[in-house]
């Protein structure tokens, strides 16, 4: 889960790092009074999950109050990406002479946390990666004892920091390690961590994800979750299902259980020449209900125009799986969208014999269910 | 002969009096496990399906010389349970709870770096030797005894190409679950190197998935070490940069890495053939037979 930067420059201020005085608006009016609050200049930026904010027109700086009448003319209602823009943080500008980056994060191939610093702040950081990786330093991380003191000041040191602030950063490297260990982050980072002229750091940029998993003890940012959720309607959907979905630009929609399995059938569709319209994992043990709910998540995607259902039992039982499909499909007196199924382990004739085969197609393999459901969804295209 | 499990294992069932550990310890004894002992705090003294039930798993041990231990505990006390197995000093643990906080693997990861123990999983369907035992969820219907071995990050996945090969008459050596977590215990590498030794297995299947670098560690592992025949399959294919796919560990980074471009050629690279389709996963270990 990824906390709104607002959220997170929260969190931030919270555990002691200094954030600009900063106010969120969702209207032209509140922009004004909040910029006036603050004083000029301020930045205007809009609250959305996307990267390249700035760049897409929805970060704007500005001087007086009619800028500011403008900018959040311009940015409230904006379409970013895709994400509708509904809110704006309104923030001092900070006078900078230098951008740095920290951040921390798990790294997987070492199987332990990981803090970071480079000189190279304000700009895309994964780049700076790749180009000059020795640009940044890193420095790992016991997770079962957490960061020593000497850790942050030595990643601070071997980034090539300047001394001026060099303690300053060490201090905002260590609180964003505890803050990342306490909030079960999975990533966090500053970026850019601002130096003034005055050898004073500040957070201009706050990313903060949470690991999903660890919600459960985390109950104060399981409340940040409802407003930091994004996706559209159907992705809304799913989480409300509690399915894991993903929607894609094809029209071959497609169900079934086990993210490994979802994924090859996502591959085999393009394979053979379609395009898949979404990844939807029922998960283990699906039950008829779930089953027929997932129907009617894919179905409810405009872009569908057939669906392969494949599922492999292994705790998922064929009979639930054919049970859940005629639920759904018996409320209807015409089918939507084309159905192919392959059912296939645990139960699986049993699931053959409940199935009302005047609803669906049946193929016997993976491969030969996922061709007809492309050859369907090539059908509709032609017409 | 086998890996990791064979019909001597004998295992403690953590979680056994929940819904989920109760059913699966039942499947795994009709399969023929040896399922000696469960654990579950405050339990102690109950019998589940005539399997007695101790409060902890050091009890487990001393009382039933239990070795192994299968894991169904909720996520929230999964990581505690792995540490315990870790400390009694089990040949084996396998986790086959799904949703563990990625902080909580990566401290019992340090941990697993201090003792003997091996960890399956978590995030994992478990292991299955084919006419001898299985340790986990997989449906042993769908595998027979044979001599092809097969490591999978993906559960079902693992059924789709099993059931390819047990359909064309080929057999399974022992089918290893490694789990889709993005911190596990046993990777590839390791699942490899048992396989290299295993005298019985003369082909290997390995079926990775987008996310992370243990395919690419695999791939050069494969290139220097290994001699049997590897044939593999790697999932996602046309997943989109920066959404996770299912599993935790199964996302491409903003950056690039964890392709499943970048997987298929470092394994093409150390001579590993990669299927399209399951179908050809089988196609290719037909051959390395035949």
């Amino acid at each position: 889960m990824k906390l709104h930067e607002y959220q997170a420059k929260t969190v931030f201020a919270d555990a002691g790092i200094p954030t600009p005085d900063s106010q969120l608006a969702s209207d032209v009016d509140g922009v004004v009074s909040a910029a006036e609050e603050i004083g000029y200049p301020v930045a205007v930026k809009a609250q959305v999950q996307v990267g390249g904010r700035g760049k897409a027109g929805g970060i704007k700086l500005v001087e007086d109050a009619d800028e500011a009448r403008d900018a959040a003319d311009s940015i409230l209602g904006m379409d970013l990406k895709g994400y509708h823009v509904d809110r704006v943080l309104v923030e001092e500008a900070v006078d900078f002479v230098n951008e740095l980056y920290v951040g921390i994060t798990m790294d997987r191939g070492e199987g332990k946390p990981v803090a970071m610093v480079s000189t190279k702040g304000g700009v895309n950081i994964e780049e700076v990666a790749e180009e000059d990786p020795d640009a940044i330093a890193r420095e790992h991380i016991d997770p079962s004892f957490g960061m020593h003191p000497y850790q942050a000041r030595k990643a601070v040191y071997d980034a090539g920091v300047d001394q001026s602030v060099a303690r300053d950063v060490s201090s905002v490297l260590t609180t964003l390690y505890q803050l990342w260990d306490d909030k079960d982050g999975a990533d966090a980072e500053i970026n850019p961590l601002m130096v003034t002229a005055d050898d004073e750091v500040i957070a201009a940029d706050a990313v903060m994800n949470i690991d999903e998993d660890a919600l459960f003890r985390q109950p104060e940012l399981a409340e940040m979750e409802e407003e930091a959720a994004g996706g559209d309607d159907l992705e809304q959907k799913a989480d409300e299902y509690g399915f894991d979905y993903v929607r894609l630009d094809g029209n071959t929609g497609i169900i079934g259980n086990g993210a490994g399995l979802v994924m090859t059938t996502l591959d085999l569709v393009d394979h053979y020449g379609g395009e898949p319209a979404n990844f939807l994992d029922v998960g283990g043990g699906a039950k008829a209900a779930r089953i027929a709910n997932a129907l009617d998540m894919v179905f409810s995607d405009d872009n569908v125009d057939s669906v392969v259902f494949n599922i492999f039992g292994g705790i998922t039982r064929g009979d639930e799986v054919a049970r859940g499909i005629n639920e759904a499909l018996e409320q209807f007196d015409e089918i939507p969208k084309p159905v192919v199924v392959r059912l296939a382990g645990t139960n699986w004739e049993e699931g053959m014999e409940i199935l009302n085969e005047d609803l669906v197609t049946v193929e016997q393999t993976l491969e030969d269910a996922v061709q007809r459901a492309v050859e369907y969804a090539g059908e509709v295209n032609d017409q | 002969m086998s890996v990791l499990v064979d019909d001597d294992t004998r295992v403690v069932v953590q979680g056994i009096t929940g819904g989920e550990g109760k059913f699966h310890a039942e499947q795994m004894m009709e399969y023929g496990t040896n399922v000696v002992a469960g654990a579950v705090p405050g339990k102690g003294g109950q019998e589940v399906s005539g399997v007695p039930v101790y409060d902890t798993v050091h009890e487990a041990v001393d009382e039933e010389n239990a070795d192994t231990s299968v894991i169904f505990v909720p996520p929230a006390f999964a990581g505690d349970a792995i540490f315990e197995s870790l400390d009694s000093e089990l040949d084996l643990a396998v986790a086959i709870t799904e949703g563990i906080p990625t902080q909580d693997m990566a401290r019992v990861n340090k941990r697993l770096s201090e003792t003997e123990t091996r960890l399956i999983g978590p995030n994992c369907p478990g292991l299955i030797t084919p006419g001898e035992a299985k340790l986990g969820i997989l449906p042993g219907n769908i595998f027979a005894e044979g001599n092809v071995g097969l490591v999978s990050r993906s559960g079902t996945l693992t059924y789709q190409v099993v059931d390819s090969l047990t359909n064309r008459g080929i057999g399974q050596t022992t089918a290893i679950g490694i789990g889709g977590d993005p911190i596990i215990g046993t990777d590839f590498v390791d699942a490899l190197e048992l396989f290299e030794d295993d005298p019985d297995t003369d082909a290997i299947v390995m079926c990775g998935e987008i996310g992370g670098e243990d395919e690419e560690e695999a791939a050069a592992f494969i290139d220097d070490y290994v001699d049997t025949p590897v044939a593999g399959f790697i999932a996602g294919r046309t997943a989109p940069p920066g959404k996770r796919m299912g599993h935790a560990g199964a996302i491409v980074s903003g950056s690039g890495t964890g392709t499943a471009e970048s997987k298929i050629s470092a394994l093409n690279d150390a001579g590993v053939p990669v299927g399209d389709t399951p179908e050809e996963v089988a196609d290719h270990i037909e051959e390395f037979l035949a």
